[in-house]
């Protein structure tokens, strides 16, 4: 589904990627952990054309198209679906405005049927129950005045309506208490944990990881991919630290 | 009679006009009058969509008797020039809000010019103004408010924001003040933006295009000016045809 090869670039004049491999394909969940600095969300926001974040080597494909090809609406309508690590504020747009403008603009890409109102605000009840948002919050303007528990189930609302091939969440799990980590868990799995759909996880931490089993860990260090395994990998991970690891 | 000479840059309030445009209407009409009698309570709006390349003024002289309220809804988009001036007087304990919005584009000229008298004491005024100005417009909020020796307890305000849309677009945005009261509430304020690229971002990785992501963005920049028309045909008029202007705009 996703393949990236030897992919590099710079960031303001540093190099943060530096020829990173990693092939994805359907039904897989990924999970890539690193240390402060690795590249981690730079990875995550080059996947996703965010502007600055512009590719000077290698490359990806993503279901078979060049993905630094796409724009990032055109990446989304294509199946990807970033999920923020900060999500950003909207003040005056409402979460449902938001997603469904969103979504049909993706289902206009695509040449499908927009929803509408009442097909939407279904679907919109659907997902929020999922992940135990009252549907008030979805009134609201987008994540103006969420807590950051709140934000991030959101994001999840806004994946399960969106209903992406691939989900790249980029520490989903950061800022989260333990009710609210399996909360966000449940709903990845109910969402995504699909033969037709992949995930990559971006987290420092395992603790995401017990609610969300990968099926692959791997450790991204100095902009590289420079370990992977299986789930037990992240275990060995936050039992003996990144620097151990990597020495060994 | 008297011929009126053609206003030069020199004046304060034509400094950022287009006035090749107003000689071709010069001279311009008598302002209209608004009165509002004692304890009334009026509504007014202008929508000035003029047709492309046309140069228009409008001025109005309102005079607010004691007690009494007037509320002005403004949508100035039209036209080569579009000029629209206030001049208000406020009587006791009355009440003027002006709630006005800006959208050019091309080598439009808006503008809006008021001059709000607090000239008796317990008064208030509230003016809100938007902007959102592409291409090579210009588009200016010139507002003075004069709070006279008597009129204590006078409580105004003016709120102005601009958007830019291009960085060839301007905004002009001048708050003014005379105040010889010493009992005087006066708050001001004036910011010139762009779009959010962060939310336009946020938006994109969503899968919004970008035209409907900043027009998105930019109906709920103006949004507020008219939700508190209370007359929902008007203001769904107001919103249409903001919305249409918006929509050339992106």
């Amino acid at each position: 589904m996703l393949t990236i090869d030897n992919l590099s670039n710079d960031i303001d004049g540093k190099a943060i990627l530096k020829g990173l491999s990693l092939s994805i394909n359907a039904g897989e969940i990924h999970a890539i952990m690193g240390p402060n600095g690795a590249g981690k969300s730079t990875l995550a926001y080059t996947l996703g054309g965010r502007p600055g974040y512009e590719v000077t080597g290698g490359g990806a494909t993503f279901e078979g198209q060049d993905l630094f090809e796409l724009e990032p609406h055109e990446r989304a309508a294509a199946g990807l679906f970033l999920g923020f690590q900060y999500p950003v504020e909207i003040p005056g747009v409402s979460n449902l405005q938001f997603l469904r403008e969103s979504l049909n603009s993706q289902k206009r890409a695509r040449g499908e049927k927009e929803l509408n109102g009442g097909e939407f605000i279904r679907l919109a009840r659907d997902k929020a129950a999922l992940l135990g948002l009252d549907m008030d919050m979805l009134k609201r303007p987008v994540n103006v005045g969420f807590s950051g528990g709140e934000k991030k189930r959101a994001e999840m609302v806004q994946m399960g309506i969106l209903d992406p091939k691939l989900a790249i969440l980029d520490e989903t799990d950061s800022g989260l208490d333990i009710d609210a980590l399996k909360v966000v868990g449940a709903g990845i799995n109910a969402i995504m944990r699909k033969p037709d759909k992949a995930v990559l996880l971006i987290t420092h931490y395992q603790r995401l990881l017990d609610y969300v089993k990968p099926d692959y860990v791997h450790v991204l260090a100095g902009g590289r991919i420079v370990k992977s395994g299986g789930p037990e990998l992240a275990l060995e991970l936050e039992r003996e630290g990144y620097a151990e690891v990597l020495a060994a | 009679m008297t011929t009126l000479a053609l206003p030069t840059r020199r004046e304060e309030a034509w400094r950022y006009s287009d006035l090749d445009a107003v000689a071709t209407i010069w001279p311009t009409p008598a302002p209209a009058r608004i009165d509002v009698a004692e304890g009334e309570r009026a509504h007014h709006h202008l929508m000035q969509d003029a047709a492309d390349g046309a140069a228009t003024v409008h001025d109005y002289v309102i005079d607010i008797a004691d007690g009494a309220r007037c509320d002005f809804h403004l949508l100035n988009i039209g036209g080569k020039l579009g000029r629209v001036t206030f001049a208000v007087t406020l009587g006791k304990g009355s009440h003027f809000e002006l709630s006005g919005a800006i959208i050019g584009g091309g080598d439009q000229v808006l503008e809006i010019i008021t001059s709000v008298t607090h000239a008796q004491p317990d008064a208030t005024s509230g003016q809100t103004i938007r902007s959102i100005l592409g291409g090579h417009a210009t588009g200016s909020y010139l507002g003075s408010i004069n709070v006279a020796r008597d009129a204590q307890r006078t409580d105004a305000f003016q709120s102005v924001k601009a958007m830019l849309l291009d960085r060839t677009a301007t905004a002009n945005a001048k708050p003014e003040l005379e105040i010889y009261a010493d009992d005087v509430k006066c708050a001001h304020g004036a910011t010139v933006g762009e779009l959010d690229r962060q939310a336009l971002y946020y938006m994109a990785s969503r899968g919004m295009d970008p035209t409907t992501a900043k027009t998105l963005l930019l109906k709920a920049f103006v949004a507020g000016v008219f939700d508190d028309l209370t007359d929902e045909a008007l203001k769904g008029r107001f919103e249409t045809a903001a919305l249409a202007k918006l929509e050339a705009l992106v």
